[in-house]
């Protein structure tokens, strides 16, 4: 495997090429309502049944905002360590498409609500030398547009307004990520942090969460090149494809002399390539200005304060909590990348699971079985609370780390307690030391080939004597004690 | 009975409560005087039914001692507010047969005030304009003649014309209006009515097609300054739909009429005084300033000196609006569609072309150009700018008075045709836009006629919230003015 910490080139006809990447992230708000109607958000009703009068732009309808979709928008900047401007103000962005009524998109152009913030991301989980920080440029918030349904009629389009006026945050990196993977960490990290927030579900099947791409290519250390933007791509994969695609495409332009063209760029998913959507001269030019339908908005003291207490324990100090705990790093971040392992996870050790070993069993055991069910964490078939009391019968020596594999089938497959299944089935580990020594010395009795070859210094052999003695008392004799016997009686 | 309809609201609304006439009584003298004006084509549609059911709903209310403020009082409805499926079309071809579900605040309030609604009224299209001569239904005709033996037909100002017309004519005792730069003020001067245009934001825009958000505001026009005070009081109120809104309480201003105005200062605006107005227009200021010293006020020079960059700030500022405002007919949701060709954008095309008149084309013309990329900081933005000094000019020279006394047009109601210059037409609202700009209550009242027997309007400009000043100097106007002239009936 590369070293993550190497910076990524790409090599050229000509030498070698760096890649520069910015993203511009639009993350749906969760929240019941729109950004400025009341109609309802919920994703897959019949077309055209949660619009408003609002949203389908009637004669002399008007927008008011949604406090709920600003708090979120706030707590996100703050949990992204960022500014957030107590004065801010929406602006038009003019053009007209069919999917968008008012003939304009509420957006903030000149005074966003929330200005510069950081996300750090570690480019390799068990390395913490690969971290880096990414800088955020800029949160605002704006109206999505509804959706044109081209399916329905042999020569017209049909429109859905049901995601007309639903509040986005477009979240803007700078152009700090130098390779798909840092896109990819990014993007993950920016994720993993707005699902702890609730701020945005980050289902980007759904399209909760898109990315425009921003891409440009400069010989290494030298002034950025002309970037491309290549618009709404809906998921990680295709983000470093993109990136790589367009990386190389541009290296390809200007290695053979051309020059790239600031232009704004479709993904194909299907060709795996990228096309000019419109290039600048096309470009639309959206007359922003302030809307003078809106007050400017002034967040206040005691606002900002719940947004701030509202907040959860985010992912990178719950990683360092459980790293405090004796939890591996690695472990530490696979349990702490999605909110809804960690929540499981915290309820586990307030079970009283013991930390490194409950996370050693959650990232081997429970998400083996949960990867072999097809099944996620929100509906493990296993507690917390069920979990811990497995975890104890093996941490107080009842039952052996072989046994508990054994008890965690039988509750995954049939349900019930593991202290329940132990005591039904007898498999309590003994340490009663006359039966492992009656087992012992017919074992050795059987194998006196395997005990002198032993003896005349063949010391792997040892584990086969563990082994033999383990599955003649059905694994249930306590290992130390089979350790201390079989020493004791091989001399 | 047919001289219900020369009486004032408040003539109305008492004679109703003492029993002197039935509610029905009046809106059948309404609707028959609507019924036999049609020359003046002052209403789009008449809604005789509604007034009777109003009438009939207030006579019952009578009986049962549930009289509310407007009991008994049909009005007419300029045709921008919304009313539930009565065509509501802003004098436009592209809102043609366009019948809301929903009711503006305004007409809303107006209607839980016990008023009935006799119709709605034809105006400017989209408000744009001075003459109501843009209007799709054609233009109003005044009830005014010049007293030269000819028989031209004379303009009763725009946009709120219908309105003012109505009012002129006894054709309704009170009506709607909406005034953007002078829309309410300068028709109520050219046919000699009164009509306040309120603080921005005293009334409710939710409902109102919009023309410029930031300067539009809904206010009352009517035969006296009393009835103007009345209507008012029922127009206007906090409305949560409406972000602009002002969240106070609606003062009492009929009860607070008083027309000694002792302690109070008048402004008079040297900078008002503008080549090409004519002589009789100033000597009418004179009176105005005798008159209201008469009342006890003491008239001051002031300065505005930003006065002369207010109309070419208001016609950036209003177009700039407009042309984002009236993005939405686009002929895909309702109003008129035209297929026109080339899919989309021959639709959009092919529809604003047929659907909006000459005057709004331009008017998004120079928004459109005002917005775009390069001209934004030298026009739109300069004009921001200007703006807030024409409002640091009022704030100063209300250091110094308490009403300021202007003229309300620089000239009488001209002929129909008469004005092809789009910047002749423009300078008509030179006295009234500054007010707009700074967002002031201001009120035209009538002070007398010229020489060619046509009325002149005195333009009175409060503090923020002051319209009681307004309304107070208004009446002492009134008092002293005398002004009974009627237009003849040749209609």
């Amino acid at each position: 495997m590369a070293d993550a910490n190497a910076p990524y080139r790409i090599k050229g006809e000509t030498g070698e090429w760096e890649v520069v990447i910015g993203l511009e992230v639009h993350a749906q708000v969760v929240s019941d309502a729109k950004l400025f109607s009341g109609a309802s958000t919920k994703f897959g009703a019949e077309p055209n049944t949660q619009v408003s009068l609002v949203d389908a732009a009637m004669p002399g309808m008007l927008p008011v905002p949604n406090r709920e979709c600003i708090r979120q928008a706030v707590r996100t900047g703050m949990a992204l360590e960022a500014q957030i401007n107590r004065w801010s103000r929406f602006d038009r962005k003019n053009y007209f498409y069919a999917d968008l009524p008012q003939g304009y998109q509420i957006s903030q152009l000149y005074h966003p609500l929330v200005g510069e913030g950081t996300i750090h991301v570690l480019l390799d989980e068990k390395d913490e030398d690969s971290a880096k920080a990414i800088g955020i440029e800029r949160i605002h918030v704006e109206q999505d547009a509804g959706k044109l349904m081209h399916d329905q009629h042999p020569t017209m389009s049909y429109v859905d307004l049901n995601r007309c006026g639903v509040a986005l945050m477009e979240i803007v990196s700078k152009p700090d990520m130098r390779s798909p993977a840092e896109a990819g960490a990014y993007l993950r990290k920016l994720r993993s942090i707005l699902r702890y927030v609730g701020s945005c579900d980050g289902n980007m099947e759904e399209g909760s969460m898109r990315a425009d791409v921003n891409v440009s290519v400069r010989r290494p250390g030298e002034q950025f090149g002309t970037r491309t933007e290549t618009k709404n791509v809906n998921s990680v994969r295709f983000v470093q494809a993109v990136i790589e695609h367009e990386a190389r495409r541009q290296i390809e332009v200007l290695e053979e002399g051309g020059q790239i063209v600031q232009e704004t760029r479709l993904w194909d998913p299907d060709k795996g390539e990228t096309r000019t959507l419109r290039s600048k001269e096309d470009a639309h030019d959206y007359r922003y200005f302030p809307d003078p339908d809106l007050l400017p908005l002034e967040l206040d003291e005691a606002f900002l304060d719940e947004c701030r207490s509202s907040l959860p324990e985010l992912p990178d100090a719950k990683r360092q909590r459980f790293e405090r705990l004796g939890i591996t790093p690695y472990n530490a971040s696979v349990l702490t990348a999605e909110v809804e392992t960690a929540r499981w996870f915290d309820q586990l050790l307030e079970a009283g699971a013991e930390p490194k070993q409950a996370a050693n069993w959650v990232v081997a055991e429970l998400f083996g079985a949960l990867n072999r069910r097809g099944e996620t964490i929100d509906n493990a078939p296993v507690s917390p609370s069920q979990a811990a009391e497995l975890l104890g019968l093996v941490a107080d020596g009842t039952i052996s780390g072989t046994i508990a594999k054994q008890v965690f089938e039988v509750m995954l497959s049939e349900g019930g307690s593991a202290a329940g299944i132990v005591e039904a089935r007898g498999l309590k580990q003994t340490s009663d030391i006359g039966a492992i020594d009656t087992e012992i010395d017919r074992i050795l009795a059987a194998n006196i080939d395997k005990v002198e070859q032993y003896k005349a210094g063949k010391q792997q052999l040892f584990g086969f004597f563990v082994g033999q003695t383990m599955k003649a008392m059905q694994g249930k004799a306590n290992p130390q004690v089979v350790n201390e016997r079989l020493k004791a009686k091989l001399g | 009975m047919s001289d219900l309809t020369a009486k004032t609201i408040a003539e109305l609304r008492d004679g109703f409560r003492a029993g002197d006439f039935s509610a029905r009584e009046i809106a059948s003298a309404f609707n028959d005087a609507v019924a036999g004006a049609r020359a003046l084509n002052a209403y789009t549609v008449e809604t005789p039914e509604d007034a009777l059911a109003s009438a009939d709903a207030a006579d019952q209310a009578r009986q049962a001692g549930e009289l509310k403020p407007l009991s008994g009082v049909p009005v007419g409805i300029k045709d921008l507010f919304a009313t539930v499926g009565v065509d509501t079309t802003s004098g436009s071809n592209i809102l043609k047969g366009f019948k809301p579900p929903y009711e503006s605040t305004v007409s809303a309030n107006l209607r839980s005030a016990g008023a009935g609604m006799l119709g709605k009224l034809n105006m400017d299209e989209f408000a744009m304009g001075s003459s109501n001569e843009t209007s799709a239904y054609g233009p109003v005709i005044s009830p005014w003649k010049r007293n030269d033996g000819g028989n031209a037909a004379l303009t009763p100002g725009g946009s709120s014309g219908g309105s003012a017309a109505a009012v002129a004519a006894g054709i309704a005792p009170g009506v709607t209006g909406t005034d953007t730069g002078g829309s309410i003020r300068q028709p109520a001067a050219f046919t000699g009515i009164s009509g306040i245009k309120p603080t921005y934001g005293r009334c409710s825009r939710w409902g109102i097609v919009a023309f410029a958000s930031s300067l539009d505001q809904a206010g009352p026009m009517a035969r006296s300054v009393r009835d103007c005070a009345i209507m008012l009081e029922a127009m206007a109120g906090f409305d949560p739909k409406d972000s602009t809104s002002l969240d106070l309480p609606v003062p009492q201003w009929e009860a607070g009429l008083s027309s000694d105005l002792r302690g109070k200062r008048v402004g008079v605006p040297r900078e008002y005084r503008i080549d090409g107005v004519p002589h009789e227009i100033n000597a009418l200021w004179d009176r105005g300033i005798e008159w209201l010293r008469d009342a006890g006020a003491e008239p001051v020079e002031i300065s505005l000196p930003h006065t002369k960059y207010a109309l070419p700030t208001y016609y950036i500022i209003a177009p700039a609006e407009a042309s984002s405002n009236l993005a939405r007919y686009d002929g895909v949701r309702y109003g008129l569609r035209e297929q026109g060709e080339g899919g989309l954008e021959g639709m959009y095309a092919a529809t604003r072309a047929a659907g909006f008149g000459a005057e709004v084309k331009r008017r998004i013309m120079i928004g459109t150009y005002v917005l775009s990329a390069g001209f934004y900081d030298a026009y739109f933005n300069k004009a921001q700018r200007v703006r807030a000094l024409i409002k640091q000019d009022f704030r100063n020279a209300f250091e110094q008075c308490d009403v300021i006394l202007t003229p309300t047009a620089p000239s009488a109601a001209f002929g129909l045709g008469e004005k092809k210059d789009p910047l002749a037409m423009y300078l008509n609202d030179v006295f009234a836009v500054p007010a707009s700009l700074a967002g002031l209550p201001a009120m035209s009242v009538p002070g007398g006629l010229d020489s060619q027997g046509l009325p002149l309007g005195l333009h009175l400009i409060g503090r923020e919230l002051d319209e009681q000043g307004v309304l107070n100097a208004g009446l002492a106007i009134e008092e002293r003015a005398g002004f009974t002239a009627r237009p003849g009936k040749w209609w």
